[in-house]
């Protein structure tokens, strides 16, 4: 992996973040889902908790097996997302980096990742007796329509009338304003650092971009996650302009499919590193870009591109849709092939997935593979298989020219 | 004279080739791999070295696949089983478009194109089931050897079915039937047509050539080639040793890369 000197200031940020948000005794802490409308609650001043974001670093620290086990003993099945057994098992035990998430005042879920993170978000509202608020983010079948729109709209207006009346005060129409132009500015700056992946060779791998996510989940709206991304942007572009490359001698190119396998980061950065092979670009990083228009000037109705914005994610669209935006992926990005994470956790993300990589193959006439694997659960992977079928892969490839 | 050698050290055994410089087999063995891969790897590549009568010294190029493949000391590189195995069934089969291999732990579809290069492949998922290691299960609990289930279950004339994926679930099945009073022939074919049903589909994902070569050790199991056959709708061939030719494969490539080619 790519040694980014702005990595020291990010676990500053997130440090700083994870502070405040186990100290503060005035700003309200809520918990909600990765792809919630989080601009709402940076408006009215409450500190967004990501358990997702959690889960992931808690895998990271290769502390997730422990505390799934102890929610399995709970009695969740281990059928169920690995995010979610490994965030029961910290809130059960107080585990993880920072000894547990402080205690939601109240939840936000939207269902554009997922379907059923709604059962998980229900377990924890009977937990602490915390009201949930729902964004639901019908599937896109065949594109974004009017009706998505103005349903997701409607949402969000209502949702400003839960905020007001769970916290005692009105909705904060100014600030939302300015939360919404950093969220874009943000979300901005990401998209041109990973856009940078377009050079050959690539400037950064995208198992850096996985690391580097952490302001753009949690602090998306704030000041400091724009100024953090200009930072890594212009980190990115200089190491770009002077050809610095991520893998020295890169010859092949991937995209990955999936979420990170966040407990073998180190494993996967170095395999690939020693086969000459970068990830240059993953529909995972790229979602956080979607935010880069969530803010229109003009006289134009606010409330659209929000909810644009939060229904168009990758895994809210129909495989067509998804198969087309691979195939640019692997054009524009100059790939030499792709690698999919058929992931146990995340059904939304896998279903498909070997006749997508058909497809794909037959669209770019690139060779992919699906591994077998899972996010954050290490009972459901297997080094040798995986990286057998890896090595195969790159076997197939044709080296950049 | 210069010689070369694939080593193919897997889960349940540890295979070499010997080639010598014009592509002739000269040696071969299968020993099983135990607990020792290293060992098992070095043991097999031994074993060729002995049947030929030269020093290891004498090897020009040793290349080694398998899961194994980066514990074979002797090797001057490595290559996927996937690779080898497209390469050893082209070179018996040239013709071949569609590779079947069942190994120990794993079974893989091949498709192929010239040369034996690969085109596309599919492999089981983390499960075990439709591989040597499921066929070596189900051998244990109906208690008859490994390598007398193919010719059992060829006299077999009740039709049976085993219709659980996961292996362990399988067993199950298979003692069920057995305390039915079943023959061990019949379950034993119901074992092998699961085997073929779980192969075919996988083949499936890659596609399935008119020429369809089956390699590893469960190719030696007459029952398993006969289902597969029968499922696809047509005959399929098998190598004379089909558990040499990732060692093949490995050994070609060992040779290739001597020549430039």
């Amino acid at each position: 992996m790519t040694r980014f000197k702005a990595l020291s200031r990010m676990k500053e940020i997130m440090t700083d973040y994870y502070v405040e948000a186990k100290t503060t005794r005035e700003k309200p802490v809520a918990w909600v889902t990765s792809g919630a409308p989080v601009e709402f609650l940076f408006a009215m001043d409450v500190i967004p908790i990501y358990p997702e974001n959690y889960a992931a670093m808690c895998a990271a620290n290769h502390q997730s097996l422990e505390l799934m086990e102890a929610a399995e003993a709970a009695g969740f099945s281990q059928d169920i997302c690995a995010y979610a057994r490994t965030d029961f098992g910290a809130d059960i035990t107080q585990g993880g980096p920072v000894g547990g998430l402080p205690a939601p005042r109240f939840l936000l879920c939207s269902t554009n990742i997922c379907k059923t993170v709604i059962k998980w978000y229900e377990v924890v509202a009977r937990k602490y007796d915390v009201p949930l608020f729902i964004v639901d983010t019908p599937f896109l079948h065949h594109g974004l329509t009017r009706e998505l729109i103005d349903y997701t709209v409607t949402q969000m207006k209502h949702l400003e009338a839960f905020l007001a009346e769970t916290l005692g005060r009105p909705f904060d129409r100014e600030r939302f304003l300015e939360v919404l132009q950093l969220s874009n500015q943000a979300s901005t700056y990401w998209m041109k650092m990973l856009e940078l992946g377009r050079k050959i060779p690539s400037p950064f791998n995208s198992l850096d971009t996985f690391i580097h996510l952490g302001p753009i989940v949690t602090l998306r709206g704030t000041r400091t996650c724009v100024d953090y991304y200009k930072l890594l942007y212009e980190e990115v572009a200089e190491r770009a302009a002077r050809n610095i490359p991520s893998v020295p001698g890169e010859k092949y190119r991937l995209l990955w499919d999936n979420l990170p396998v966040w407990f073998k980061m180190r494993r996967l950065g170095e395999f690939f590193e020693e086969r000459k092979t970068t990830l240059v670009t993953t529909t995972y990083a790229n979602s956080w870009g979607n935010y880069a228009h969530i803010y229109q000037d003009g006289s134009g109705d606010i409330y659209e591109p929000i909810a644009a914005a939060y229904l168009n994610v990758y895994i809210n669209y129909g495989f067509e849709d998804r198969i087309r935006y691979l195939a640019s992926l692997i054009e524009e990005f100059s790939l030499t092939g792709f690698v999919m994470h058929s992931n146990r956790s995340c059904k939304p993300y896998s279903v498909g997935m070997y006749r997508m990589q058909e497809e794909l193959t037959r669209l770019t006439g690139k060779p992919g593979v699906v591994i077998e694997a899972d996010q954050n659960d290490p009972r459901a992977y297997s080094d040798a298989q995986v990286e057998t079928r890896l090595e195969a892969l790159i076997e197939s490839m044709e080296a950049v020219s | 004279m210069t010689w070369f050698a694939g080593v193919d050290v897997g889960s349940l055994s540890a295979d070499a080739v010997l080639l010598d410089q014009d592509g002739q087999i000269r040696a071969w063995a299968v020993l099983p791999t135990g607990n020792n891969s290293q060992k098992a790897g070095a043991a097999a590549l031994h074993r060729v070295l002995d049947q030929a009568g030269i020093t290891e010294d004498r090897l020009t190029r040793v290349i080694s696949t398998g899961y194994s493949r980066a514990r074979v000391e002797q090797a001057g590189g490595t290559k996927t089983e996937i690779a080898c195995h497209a390469k050893g069934a082209w070179h018996e089969f040239p013709d071949a478009g569609t590779i079947i291999d069942i190994g120990g732990q794993d079974s893989k579809a091949i498709r192929v194109g010239p040369a034996g290069r690969v085109l596309n492949f599919a492999m089981n998922d983390k499960c075990a089931a439709g591989t040597g290691r499921f066929l070596e299960v189900m051998a244990q609990a109906l208690d008859i050897p490994l390598d007398r289930m193919g010719d059992l279950a060829v006299e077999s004339t009740e039709d049976l079915t085993i219709s659980s994926i996961c292996t362990v679930f399988a067993e199950s099945e298979v003692v069920g039937l057995i305390s039915q009073g079943k023959r061990p022939g019949d379950i034993a074919r119901a074992v092998a047509r699961s085997i073929a049903r779980r192969t075919v589909g996988l083949a499936g994902r890659v596609g399935l050539d008119e020429r369809v070569v089956m390699t590893g050790g469960v190719a030696k199991n007459r029952a398993v080639v006969q289902a597969i056959s029968d499922t696809i709708g047509h005959p399929i061939s098998v190598p004379k040793e089909p558990q040499i030719i990732g060692a093949l494969g490995a050994a070609l490539f060992a040779r290739e890369t001597e020549s430039g080619g």
